[in-house]
């Protein structure tokens, strides 16, 4: 499905750029693209390295362990493939943490750490599995308790109240959060029946 | 509401400080530790660029061709006629998709009509209340080199509008139009 979207996005917009004769502006944006890709990543060098090397600590020290085994009864439900005394599970729920306080430096390098521990759980495959979808989807519903962003842009635009948005995110996030869940179950049980698992 | 803005900043920093007492009092040697873990960093980082430069490319050609606009200008009808504001239209299809043109859309949707309208705080909330999609995806698969993705975009997107949707209700609920 990616190899589709992917394709079309290209394909249809140099279609659209040749009708609307915006061929200049398509050319400049194939490279203002791959250029704005490689420096998020640089800039993801200076935060993978920090805050990988802090939560080894973490992880060395047993704090990891003691966030799982807080947290074990919600999240072995949410996870069942996971086991609940595995390291996956200590970076699962720190990502969570992380995202729940709107920390999205810090939540991305754990996540991917889980990424990496549910791989190996998987077999090492190349293919996602039914954790891994699951830990995507609540990620791309990213449950925030505080939008620090949007707070310090209603800041600078002279808003009366600018965190009286933050009752209302919580709301929305929590709704898309249960949502992510709710149909990340969905296709999996739709995968059992298809007998694809 | 001051105590908002002092917990996102007093958070990261108490956090470093706890982790690091925390690991000194198990007699973790805290330093080799850190600097063994931080290594992986690096490779993690430049292991992504391969997928975000595709799928970056491919966004910003998309959006720069018209092609979105007119996207756009397709659905907004249909979605009006499901309540979502003719205004929002653009920020709600261009969220899940790109980080910074949705970050963009917000500040300017709150400079154009206040951060204290109706659009104003919707925006917000829907800026707030979910991650770019496509960016998670590429990012987090990426770094581990998965590539074949199964059903999480699908689940992805459709949690999206499900954020959508809850957005609009809670802000016309709370504030009124």
């Amino acid at each position: 499905m990616i190899n589709k979207i992917w394709v079309a996005m290209l394909v249809i917009g140099i279609a659209f750029g040749a009708v609307n004769g915006r061929m200049e502006e398509v050319n400049e944006a194939i490279f203002a693209g791959a250029k704005d890709a490689v420096t998020i990543c640089l800039g993801l060098i200076s935060i993978l390295v920090f805050w990988l090397g802090l939560m080894r600590i973490a992880q060395e020290g047993g704090l990891l362990k003691v966030l799982a085994k807080l947290m074990r009864p919600i999240a072995t439900r949410i996870f069942p493939e996971v086991p609940a005394n595995h390291p996956a599970m200590g970076y699962i729920l720190s990502n969570m943490t992380a995202n729940l306080f709107g920390l999205g430096n810090a939540a991305t390098p754990m996540g991917i750490k889980a990424m990496q521990q549910l791989k190996e759980l998987n077999g090492g495959r190349d293919s996602a599995s039914r954790s891994m979808i699951t830990l995507l989807a609540i990620n791309t519903a990213s449950i925030t308790l505080i939008p620090t962003t949007v707070i310090s842009i209603r800041m600078s635009y002279g808003s009366v109240s600018p965190t009286e948005i933050v009752g209302t995110t919580l709301v929305a996030t929590t709704c898309s959060t249960i949502g992510a869940i709710l149909i990340d179950r969905y296709f999996y049980f739709r995968r059992v029946r298809k007998g694809r698992v | 509401m001051e105590w908002i803005t002092v917990i996102s900043i007093w958070f990261i920093p108490v956090l470093i400080a706890f982790v690091l007492m925390y690991g000194t009092y198990k007699q973790v040697p805290t330093y080799e530790t850190f600097v063994e873990g931080a290594k992986e960093g690096f490779g993690m980082a430049i292991s992504i660029i391969p997928y975000l430069v595709g799928m970056l490319v491919a966004i910003s050609v998309f959006r720069a061709s018209g092609a979105m606009d007119f996207i756009i200008e397709l659905m907004k009808p249909a979605l009006q006629a499901i309540g979502v504001p003719s205004e929002i239209v653009p920020l709600a299809m261009i969220r899940p998709i790109s980080g910074t043109g949705a970050l963009g859309m917000t500040s300017d949707l709150i400079a154009t009509y206040g951060p204290d309208s109706f659009i104003g705080r919707l925006a917000s909330t829907m800026q707030g209340s979910t991650d770019t999609t496509f960016y998670v995806l590429t990012v987090y698969f990426g770094a581990v080199g998965i590539k074949k993705m199964g059903d999480a975009l699908k689940v992805g997107l459709l949690a999206d509008i499900v954020g959508i949707i809850a957005s609009i209700l809670i802000v016309t609920y709370v504030f009124g139009v």
